[in-house]
């Protein structure tokens, strides 16, 4: 099983990172699939946060994220069981999990339009994306007030 | 002569249909959702054009000629739908903007004079939601209940608890003749003359029938039917309510506006005659004259043609899809039309539709606004593939390689 996304990488190199991984893909099949790689790869939440509190709004598919606070540092951990959704949901984790609050709030996340992506998910899958996106934001938030 | 499109004739009807000369996502359109709407021939789209360059103007208004003009295509396009389904008299037949609208208007009207409460409506667990909705807003306005006949696990209906279900609190019945979901042709004949024989009349659903199969009012006898014409080829926007004139003379008005009344005074009106007394407003004459055209066109192709031509291809479709492993069909009644649901092993219908589309394959998705249908089966949603004449053999052949690799990559 994969470990928690404690990354050394910036929210902008992980982006990129993400980026320069799709630009080999020029056959949409393989973007999927790669996709799907990630999903496998997204470590697992813990069953006891699969519960309907934490049930994304929005999404057609179900996804649920948890959010952990460790050293100063946001640890998300998600699921969906949909497949292209778990891969796209763990995008978004391994580009933000293991920041702090503060940068999740200042971070621009723009790899989603750079790899191609938005224009191509169906309007229930963007949708579902961008609610989770908000709800990542929400949670940086509020443990950025707690902080202080 | 044989009753089935050949693959050269296929080809060639394809030709009215720029549309499906396309290519997505760099594989050719293989487009397999005509349940939800079916594409339109240039024939249509001609006459749409014909009557927004010559002839447009408002019907039933105008002495001048342009409006006399258009209120004859108009009335003419009445005609031919009336001649479609069989109808006694072109009166009996309403323009709306589609199935839903149809439906609406039966279960307000219908249920303004007759529902009080205590009395109850049927439909069947394998109604789309239009087809629900409506009655369950109209039950719960009058103090009336809704009661359904359920399906077997096959998607077939539970006949045997009709007799029962139909008892005295009964002031109608609506249903489908073939489901969206599951593909399923009920026995429609054998249903209504049921509810008639305790007096009761009923709203048929042809929203999934008309553009596949033979249907007379006249000879299933039925009170109400409704349909939509963007999915017989025609345009958005149009639909059909055919009512007896017995009942449609029972009903009062839906909506109140011009073209509906005969007489206005600030004190009382007096409503207009059949049809227009339901046809309130400027309709959408364009589209009347576009779903008339699409009809001769289906005509002129035949619909026992179509309709053969279809089982065949469905035929050929439920033998090829047996190569992918883990399909798993999800409606499985022995007299089908137009469609096939299923599932792909455990994947999410979303990712099955999904990886089909960037492979160019156009397929529904979800709960095709069936959410009761798939409770009953405990599943999300289903995968659904649904046809029309111009789809081929090779299109076929397409989904199946597509759902092989979808299926190693999801699986
Ligand atoms: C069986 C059935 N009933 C009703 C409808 C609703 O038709 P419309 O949306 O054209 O009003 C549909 C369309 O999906 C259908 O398949």
């Amino acid at each position: 099983m994969a470990t928690e996304h404690i990354s050394n990488q910036t929210i902008e190199e992980a982006q990129q990172e993400i980026i320069d991984e799709f630009a080999f893909l020029t056959d949409w099949m393989d973007k999927y699939e790669m996709i799907i790689q990630m999903g496998k790869e997204l470590p697992a939440i813990d069953e006891k946060y699969k519960v309907p509190e934490n049930l994304i709004k929005g999404c057609q598919s179900q996804v649920w994220l948890h959010a952990d606070f460790k050293e100063g540092k946001l640890i998300f951990t998600a699921d969906s069981d949909a497949l292209i959704t778990k891969g796209l949901v763990a995008l978004v984790v391994s580009v933000l999990s293991g920041h702090t609050p503060k940068e999740i709030i200042a971070s621009d996340l723009h790899f989603v339009d750079d790899i191609g992506l938005k224009s191509h998910l169906s309007p229930t899958r963007s949708n579902g994306l961008l609610s989770m996106l908000k709800q990542i934001k929400h949670y940086a938030i509020a443990f950025n007030t707690l902080q202080h | 002569m044989s009753t089935i499109l050949s693959s050269s004739e296929i080809k060639e009807l394809r030709r009215d249909f720029p549309i499906l000369n396309q290519k997505v996502y760099g594989h050719p359109l293989v487009y397999l959702d005509n349940a939800a709407t079916t594409q339109k021939p240039s024939q249509v789209l001609e006459v749409l054009d014909n009557y927004y360059k010559g002839f447009n103007a408002n019907v039933h208004r105008g002495v001048h000629h342009l409006s006399q003009v258009a209120t004859d295509a108009y009335e003419e396009a009445r005609k031919t739908v009336a001649d479609y389904i069989d109808a006694g008299e072109d009166h009996e037949v309403i323009f709306t903007r589609g199935t839903t609208e149809g439906i609406n208007l039966v279960a307000s009207c219908f249920g303004k004079a007759f529902l009080k409460p205590g009395d109850s409506v049927v439909i069947t667990a394998m109604e789309h939601h239009s087809n629900i909705v409506p009655w369950q807003m109209i039950c719960e306005e009058k103090g009336a209940t809704l009661k359904v006949i359920p399906f077997d696990e096959n998607g077939v209906l539970q006949l045997d608890k009709l007799d029962s279900l139909l008892d005295d609190s009964v002031r109608i019945l609506a249903f489908t003749y073939v489901s969206n979901s599951l593909a399923t042709v009920n026995p429609v004949k054998e249903i209504i003359a049921a509810a008639h024989n305790k007096n009761i009349p009923v709203l048929l659903d042809a929203a999934q029938a008309v553009q596949h199969m033979a249907v007379s009012v006249r000879e299933l006898d039925v009170d109400f039917m409704v349909f939509s014409g963007h999915k017989i080829y025609g345009p958005t926007g149009i639909g059909i309510l055919y009512g007896k004139r017995e009942w449609l003379d029972k009903l009062p008005p839906y909506q109140g506006g011009g073209d509906m009344i005969k007489t206005v005074t600030l004190e009382k009106t007096i409503y207009n005659e059949l049809p227009f007394k339901f046809e309130a407003g400027t309709p959408d004459i364009a589209g009347a004259i576009g779903l008339a055209a699409a009809l001769k066109y289906v005509n002129s192709i035949g619909l026992g043609r179509i309709h053969d031509t279809e089982a065949a291809l469905m035929d050929y479709a439920m033998e090829q899809l047996q190569k992918v492993d883990q399909l798993r069909m999800i409606g499985q009644a022995k007299n089908r039309s137009g469609a096939i649901s299923f599932l792909l092993g455990s994947a999410h219908p979303f990712d099955t539709g999904e990886l089909l589309d960037k492979q160019g394959i156009a397929v529904r998705t979800g709960h095709h606004c069936c959410q009761p249908v798939m409770d009953i089966f405990g599943i999300p949603g289903t995968v659904r593939a649904s046809f029309a004449f111009y789809n081929t053999a090779g299109e076929i052949d397409a989904l199946v390689a597509g759902l092989q690799r979808a299926a190693r990559i999801l699986l």
